[in-house]
């Protein structure tokens, strides 16, 4: 029986983990990390796919799933650190009505597949497709973002391109209290984090006594 | 009334007793062509797995079988390049178990695949830079050359054997087998060498990471000589229990020695190695990691593995196979060649299991697994297989070529040599 509730096997592309300072009432602090996929420049779960199922385009630097052609061997979930991947333990379900929604721009992924976050790769697609017919090369900023950072409700998400330096996040990424999600494995993670709290940056990463100051 | 399909110069049991032995591991066998069916048909949400626990049991039983069947490719390696001519006596039984080991772990990870039916796209849009690239092209290779091998042994069933065209063709294999034995070796060095490497390269899994050689993590070398220490051990426990099944005497105890004395110093090797390799990881990739030592030791998954993989059943039966005087009592060389293959099974289970249950996110928990009657009905119903097809084997085929010698047929006080199989003894 498929349970959403069950986060083991649920599927999501970002999560959503609410950390705590440990500390007792009244120095309790609560943050919440929201963990898309780390679209890393040094992939993990791409040279490790048999079938070339997953790739990062040199492009845009997106890593990007071909549900196609996933076989579900699950070896890109074992590789990435940040469970990132959802594997589909069961054959897809839309409620009546919610097939409606279905968007003809996303392909459909079946049971036996792994799916992740693809930074709605398909709004990129859409966006360049209009850039080009107004003749126009490059996108402006706001042109492209994912869903998730259109819905946050409180914009705690900011999204560009950083290699642009017209972009917002070329500078953010650049300020102080910026951190990545376990940077000294190599991954090189493109989505970067702020907080001025030290004790969300310490979770960010492993440190061995004495090296996180 | 098989009597006919029985080889010659040796006593087989009735047919009433071989039925109900069939009908045992028959039924473990449905119990896994169950399972399968259930996952086929309902997906892998049948199985205990989760988004932490990618792999699970099934992999374990893979990588363990791949490795315990190591024991086809080394004994033919021995034969016809280091000219280990007493291994003669085993390597039939030694590819039928290879044989066995290969497909049944083909078939399981069949089941294990989210879509089976796409497996040939590893094939077709194969990723060059996958090490499960290269143990699906090795693997599936290999099973081939074991086929191969396994055929001059099917056709000289003495039903078969009349038939001229077989008879020839068999002897003709016969002649090319050390073309296919360079093959396999070559095959399986690097599919176990892969194996190894598929844990070793994940750099975002601290605990499976190793660095290594150009693009070959040390688990890489690792893994091909853990599987040549446990492949001859495994082989002479299957054949010992053969022995015991059967109540005969079906190989000389000169070719088990030889057996233990060959995987006592492959696993002495491979234990010296194992163990700096594990040094070298507790000071390299671990601080590298922010992580200490103890940091990958949780839970159930406790630091008692590590003593128990190395020490209890690494070193113990490294010496027990290497001490001539011990090796030479039977009793202490297969409980030598057990401790063996459990170290390695121990060594498979840690790198699937351990790996995937130890977070690296410190955001993450600490979890543990536990299968479901699927994932044990694939895994038995594996064992039932091939229990089933080694008990088939040594029915009809001459699989142990000194059987004869050393258990004459007698009928009424003489004995009746090889022109004849005993139809009331």
């Amino acid at each position: 029986m498929y349970d959403e509730s069950d986060k083991t096997r649920n599927i999501s592309w970002i999560r959503i983990y609410m950390l705590t300072n440990g500390k007792e009432f009244p120095e309790t602090q609560v943050v919440y990390l929201p963990r898309p996929c780390m679209q890393c420049d040094n992939p993990p779960c791409v040279p490790v796919c048999p079938a070339t199922a997953t790739r990062k385009d040199p492009n845009t630097g997106i890593v990007s799933q071909t549900y196609t052609r996933c076989i579900g061997c699950r070896y890109c979930m074992a590789a990435c650190p940040y469970h990132a991947r959802d594997f589909n333990w069961f054959d897809p379900h839309f409620p009546r009505g919610m097939d409606r929604s279905l968007s003809p721009e996303v392909s459909l992924r079946t049971r036996g597949v792994v799916e992740k976050c693809a930074f709605c790769h398909h709004r990129l697609m859409r966006a360049r497709a209009k850039a080009y017919r107004e003749g126009r090369r490059d996108l402006k900023e706001d042109e492209y973002v994912p869903a998730c950072v259109q819905a946050c409700p409180v914009q705690a998400i900011t999204f560009g391109d950083l290699n642009e330096p017209r972009h917002t996040v070329f500078e953010l990424v650049k300020g102080p209290h910026v951190f990545r999600l376990l940077e000294r494995l190599g991954t090189e993670p493109k989505v970067y984090y702020r907080s001025t709290k030290d004790w969300v940056r310490r979770m960010a990463d492993n440190y061995l006594p004495g090296e996180f100051e | 009334m098989d009597l006919a399909l029985i080889p010659k110069g040796v006593q087989r049991c009735s047919l009433k007793v071989f039925l109900p032995w069939t009908l045992l591991w028959l039924a473990i066998l449905t119990w896994g062509l169950l399972s399968a069916f259930l996952c086929f048909y309902k997906g892998l949400n049948q199985t205990n797995m989760n988004h932490h626990f990618a792999f699970g049991l099934w992999i374990v039983f893979d990588l363990s079988l791949i490795a315990l069947g190591a024991g086809a490719f080394f004994t033919g390696f021995l034969i016809h390049f280091i000219s280990k001519e007493e291994l003669k006596a085993i390597v039939n039984a030694a590819v039928v178990i290879g044989f066995i080991c290969y497909s049944a772990a083909l078939a399981v990870l069949a089941v294990d695949i989210g879509q089976p039916l796409r497996f040939w796209f590893i094939f077709w849009h194969a990723n060059i830079h996958s090490m499960l690239t290269e143990v699906s092209f090795c693997i599936t290779a290999y099973v081939g050359v074991l086929t191969i091998e396994y055929l001059p042994l099917i056709l000289s069933n003495r039903k078969l054997n009349e038939i001229r065209e077989f008879n020839i063709f068999g002897d003709n294999l016969h002649h090319v087998m050390a073309l296919f034995a360079a093959a396999g070796t070559f095959l399986s060095f690097f599919h176990q060498g892969s194996l190894g490497g598929l844990f070793g390269v994940l750099f975002g899994r601290p605990f499976a990471f190793r660095e290594g050689f150009l693009i070959w993590p040390w688990t890489f070398f690792l893994f091909i000589l853990s599987s040549v220490a446990a492949g001859p051990s495994f082989t002479l426990l299957c054949v010992w229990v053969a022995e015991k099944v059967t109540g005969k005497e079906l190989v000389k105890r000169s070719v088990f020695n030889l057996l233990g004395k060959i995987s006592g110093w492959l696993l002495s090797s491979y234990i010296i190695l194992k163990i700096l390799d594990t040094i070298r990881w507790a000071y390299g990739v671990v601080p590298q990691a922010g992580l200490s030592f103890m940091d990958f030791y949780r839970g159930p998954y406790g630091v008692w593995l590590l003593i128990a993989e190395i020490a209890i059943f690494g070193i113990i039966p490294a010496f027990i196979l290497i001490t001539p005087k011990l090796r030479g009592r039977n009793g202490l060389l297969i409980i030598g060649a057990l401790m063996n293959i459990t170290g390695i099974v121990l060594n498979r289970f840690v790198f699937t299991i351990q790996t995937l249950a130890i977070p690296v996110m410190p955001l993450e928990k600490f979890m543990s697994y536990l299968p479901s009657w699927q994932e044990w009905g694939i895994a038995a119903g594996a064992i039932g297989y091939g229990i089933l097809l080694f008990s088939l084997t040594y029915r009809y085929l001459p699989l142990f070529p000194q059987e004869p010698e050393l258990n004459p047929v007698k009928v009424f006080g003489r004995v009746i040599g090889d022109f004849g199989v005993v139809k009331r003894a």
